[in-house]
């Protein structure tokens, strides 16, 4: 009776058990979501951040470092605080931020540390750890703040911070998370990946209580963290401080470089920064005043700045010329026929025009290289010679990034053909007449003081140039891209260079190099410049190297409104060339004229220095 | 006769390797559960056996004893004295609020020592030996109206009593019942309404009062092409079948109105917690949520023995008690509890096997009560732990941690084998 209904019975049993099966391969092999939530759950990633790489000068001294910081950390569950009164006290905080801090801090978990109080320094630190027995709950951790040695350097260096939300959208390689700091600019950030080390990961267990319960997998799984790679700059920071004070109340750069090797000695962007007040919690109070500040402070002008030449760019033109067999030492100019303007002398030989600064000469001589040994009618004639010409100039760097090492490089323009051809809308529309402005520097030809410190190096040497760069070593190998060792030649035979060398000589002997700029004991070469700009007053350039023979130092200097290149950049270029070969300064005089020169109501005062401000707002 | 001598030849020594199996992995489940990799506790040492791991350790050691008592006991005395045990407990059942201690929010434990006891765990074996004792009589004809209702009584009153003492889950399982009804003769349409209901439950509480509706006149409507033998196509079938439906609609649209009203909020909460998995998951969707991950972490070939973090740190609530399962899951993954599903229906299977081979209605109905039991317990309690039944607290049979839980099944399971054992002795009357 009724046996077969343990068929039945069976049957709805092993329909349950089928369909938990079902669920269960559901939940363990379909889906992983548990899995995730799982490990959420139970494991603890825990980031350790490595200590950043140092930066030092070419002679070891430090210019930037870590000093350690320390943040306050509570447990809300075993934070007890008798007398709050005291605590306050004792951690100098108002009893509301005390209040409202312990309740986030428990609204997030009871279990789990919060952060309290943020960067104490490490004599707060010492003062507060007596008191810190009476504190349960509370504990330190130690944390790196960046601190910057000198202030002369911050344009180079760069700045480190908290990563921004778009940049933590375009990482590449998915390695900084919310909250990270990132090298900004400068070598911090064009080094960031040597600079930062690498980051340790630990796996935690926790339990439901979020306390921790050893290692995962005995911690097979975790990484140690790998301190940064500390860089050795070529930076003499005693000379980099000594341009930078030679900066004051001016805007503008100095780009020392040593020509045999191509590393950067000094290079000062004025006005600078307090990279320090960078750092931690001024950040947004002082980013927001930088970048408002019409001088432009976190502009790095050496690789980045825009300029026009001016004269400096004749030595360019005198090289070119005679490597294309246009020019030599013999050719002569007179005044006639050019419209550019000139002082009153009589014809002159290219060595002479290059004391003399003479215009009407390179306007000639640039005539010569446009129209001469080409065919076809005029505007065929000005595309083929121009294009001939530019090919050799870019040998120099012009138009395109020398590759230093620091971020935000700028190409700077070399008119070429091609760039004519969009500026008047077409092939054939522009011929000499429309161009002859770059003859002498001036018009669509654009170049960063660091391409002209760069030019004074290639003279210096000759005919070549190792890529400038700041830093000569990384880590403990001091090791480096073997494109900082190696020399680029800029197809200019050495020889064309004595004729233009003799004329940097006369220029800065009885040319257009005032006294100021002159160093009784040190035969130093150089040419100066005038740029032309919208802002008002002619930039003041200045280009030289020295010892003549065997040059020890290339520069070039730029003072933003201080007019004719004589005047300013000169004497502030013979300055430092004197300090770097001698070590000191002997001609005090200057020194201290230059140091308290002040050319900022040449663009900045008054009216215009309000313009300015809107301008740079609506940017 | 001479029984007790030759007791280990006639014991089914098969479902005594099932039970030493089950109960050798329940405790290993445990002791995972328990394991905490910073202090891993030695036998040899006493804190060991303050720790559930420990504790079970003991129990299972009192349970061998258990075995002894209930095999050596005469066999007859299970049948003779069936009323007398089942009146003893439904007095220990109204005793238990008097002088019982509270666990768990639930009244109905007695203490003895550091040990105590819930009544309710061996009141389901009472019902189900008075139960047998019944239907032994061969007049009981559970197709008539009399029998049944006596029948019902035997069930509902220790089932009223334990849900008086707030332990619902427990009361439920007298539900389970209805297999050993069912084989013995309850007419089909017992368990049909009665699955019937719990679909129209769940289906009321999941789709809107019109889906059902829809389902129900489409039914009918095939009903009524398709079996035109059943469904004569006149006025009265029509009648008939608006009736049903209207009454069914009636329960459905009642099912709310019970839920919100009759239910309690606690029970509220875990229908609501079943129905909607992402419900509050800290509060009062934490534990099976939890569950769900523990499990649902163990991937396909599980984490390895001791090798589950979800359970090992205690994420899941009651993980070595009601929510052992979780720990099979996460650390032996699908490949574990799907043969753990599948051993326990071999179980099972056994078990009907050997009720049905039994001479006397006694001893066969008391094994397919038993086997009622055990499923009930199986369906609900791995059925909470990866949410499809609400949370209740109902032990794993064998496996769940526990001193009661433990000793009633195997009590519940031994009084069948020892009954099993003299199958040839009993006669069939």
């Amino acid at each position: 009776m009724f046996t077969q209904r343990r068929n039945l019975i069976f049957l709805f049993f092993g329909i349950i058990g089928l369909l938990f099966i079902g669920k269960l391969f559901f939940l363990q092999v379909v889906d992983d979501t548990y899995e995730k939530a799982a490990d959420n759950n139970a494991i603890r990633k825990i980031i350790q951040i490595p200590f950043r790489g140092e930066v030092y000068d070419r002679f070891g001294k430090l210019i930037v470092y870590n000093t350690p910081v320390y943040d306050l950390y509570m447990i809300p569950r075993k934070a007890v605080v008798k007398d709050t009164n005291h605590f306050c006290q004792v951690f100098r905080v108002t009893r509301e931020y005390f209040i409202k801090t312990t309740q986030r801090a428990r609204a997030y978990s009871r279990v789990k540390p919060s952060l309290f109080l943020k960067h104490l320094s490490k004599e707060d630190f010492a003062s507060v750890q007596d008191a810190m027995v009476d504190f349960p709950g509370f504990f330190f951790e130690t944390n790196a703040f960046r601190t910057y040695q000198s202030r002369s350097f911050s344009n180079a260096l760069g700045y480190v911070a908290e990563i921004s939300p778009t940049a933590l959208v375009d990482q590449k390689d998915d390695y900084y998370r919310q909250g990270d700091y990132v090298g900004i600019s400068g070598i911090e950030s064009f080094y960031e990946e040597t600079l930062r080390g690498q980051r340790g990961v630990k796996y935690r267990m926790v339990n439901s209580n979020g306390v921790e319960k050893g290692d995962y997998k005995n911690g097979s799984l975790n990484i140690n963290p790998i301190s940064g790679n500390n860089l050795y700059t070529s930076i003499d920071l005693e000379i980099q401080e000594y341009a930078d004070s030679l900066m004051q109340h001016k805007v503008g750069s100095v780009v020392a470089i040593e020509p045999s090797t191509g590393e950067i000695l000094a290079m000062v962007s004025a006005p600078s920064y307090d990279a320090s007040l960078l750092t931690g919690n001024n950040f947004s109070n002082y980013y927001q005043q930088l970048a408002l500040d019409p001088m432009k402070p976190l502009l790095n002008r050496p690789p980045s700045a825009y300029y026009r030449p001016g004269s400096t760019f004749k030595l360019v033109q005198a090289l070119v010329g005679q490597q294309l067999g246009f020019i030599g030492p013999g050719t002569v100019y007179s005044h006639a026929g050019a419209p550019v303007k000139c002082h009153v002398h009589g014809p002159v030989d290219l060595r002479g025009a290059i004391r003399v600064s003479c215009n009407p000469y390179f306007y000639h001589a640039f005539r010569k290289m446009i129209y001469d040994n080409t065919s076809g009618d005029t505007y065929e004639r000005s595309a083929t010679g121009l294009q001939r010409w530019a090919d050799l100039v870019a040998n120099f760097g012009f138009g395109r990034k020398l590759g230093v090492d620091l971020g935000n490089e700028k190409k700077g323009i070399l008119p070429n053909v091609d760039y004519y051809n969009a500026v008047y809308k077409g092939e054939k529309s522009w011929k000499f007449s429309n161009i002859y402005s770059i003859s002498i520097g001036e018009g669509e030809i654009v170049v960063s003081p660091l391409k002209m410190a760069n030019l004074a190096a290639i003279i210096a040497n000759r005919g070549w140039y190792i890529p400038p760069h700041v830093v000569k070593g990384v880590g403990l190998a001091k090791s480096i891209d073997p494109f900082y060792k190696t020399p680029v030649k800029v197809g200019v035979e050495a020889k064309y260079f004595n004729v233009v060398i003799d004329g940097m000589q006369d220029a800065v002997a009885n040319g257009t190099v005032g006294p100021d700029g002159k160093i009784p004991d040190i035969l130093m070469v150089g040419k100066t410049g005038t740029s032309q700009n919208q802002k008002g007053k002619d930039h003041s350039i200045f280009i030289a190297f020295a010892p003549r023979d065997n040059p020890k130092i290339a520069i070039a200097v730029f003072v933003e409104n201080a007019g004719f290149g004589g005047s300013a950049a000169a004497p502030i270029a013979s300055l430092v060339v004197e300090k770097y070969l001698k070590r000191k300064v002997d001609r005090k005089a200057v020194e201290t004229k230059f140091m308290n020169m002040n050319y900022l109501p040449n663009a900045y005062g008054g009216i215009a220095r309000k313009k300015l401000a809107i301008d740079s707002t609506k940017k | 006769m001479t029984d007790s001598n030759h007791i280990q030849g006639r014991l089914d020594w098969i479902t005594v390797g099932f039970y030493v199996f089950f109960i050798g992995l329940g405790w290993l489940n445990i002791y995972s559960a328990v394991y905490s990799p910073d202090a891993p506790l030695s036998f040899s040492d006493p804190a060991f056996y303050d720790s559930n791991a420990g504790k079970q350790l003991i129990w299972i050691g009192t349970s061998i004893i258990l075995i002894i008592c209930v095999l050596v006991i005469d066999f007859r005395f299970f049948e003779s004295f069936a009323l007398f045990i089942y009146l003893g407990l439904l007095l220990l059942l109204i005793a238990v609020p008097f002088l019982g201690v509270t666990i768990n929010g639930s009244h109905s434990w007695f203490k003895f020592g550091s040990a105590t006891i819930q009544p309710a765990e061996f009141a389901k074996t009472a019902t189900a030996l008075l139960l047998a004792k019944y239907l032994n009589d061969p007049l009981v004809n559970l197709s008539k109206f009399p029998f049944q209702w006596k029948v019902a009584l035997i069930i509902l009153i220790p089932m009223l009593l334990i849900i008086g003492s707030n332990e619902t889950g427990s009361a439920l399982v007298f539900a389970s019942f209805i297999i050993l009804l069912y084989r013995e003769g309850l007419p089909g349409t017992y368990p049909a309404l009665f699955i019937g209901g719990i679909a129209l439950f769940v289906s009321a509480l999941l789709v809107k009062a019109w889906v059902i509706l829809l389902v129900l006149v489409l039914l009918a409507g095939l009903l009524v092409l398709f079996m035109p033998i059943y469904m004569q196509r006149d006025p009265k079938t029509y009648l008939r079948l608006s009736g049903a439906i209207a009454g069914i609609m009636t329960l459905a649209l009642l099912v709310d109105w019970v839920v919100n009203n009759v239910l309690k909020e606690h029970q509220r909460n875990r229908i609501r917690v079943l129905i909607d998995p992402g419900f509050d998951p800290r509060g009062l969707g934490y534990q099976v949520t939890q569950s769900k991950i523990a499990i649902g972490s163990g991937g396909f070939w599980g984490k390895g023995f001791l090798g589950g973090t979800q359970t090992k740190f205690d994420f899941v609530p009651e993980q070595s008690t009601d929510m052992v399962f979780c720990t099979i899951g996460e650390e032996h993954g699908f490949i574990g509890v799907m043969l753990m599903i599948l051993l326990f229906l071999g179980f099972l299977w056994r078990l009907m096997y050997l009720a049905d081979l039994q001479r006397s209605r006694f001893a066969r109905a008391y094994g397919y009560g038993l086997v009622g039991i055990l499923f009930f317990h199986f369906l609900v309690n791995i059925g909470m732990t990866i949410g499809l039944m609400p949370i209740m607290g109902i032990p794993l049979p064998f496996f769940s941690y526990g001193g009661s839980s433990l000793w009633s099944f195997t009590i519940l399971l031994f009084i069948f084998l020892k009954l099993d054992s003299h199958r040839s002795d009993m006669l069939s009357r």
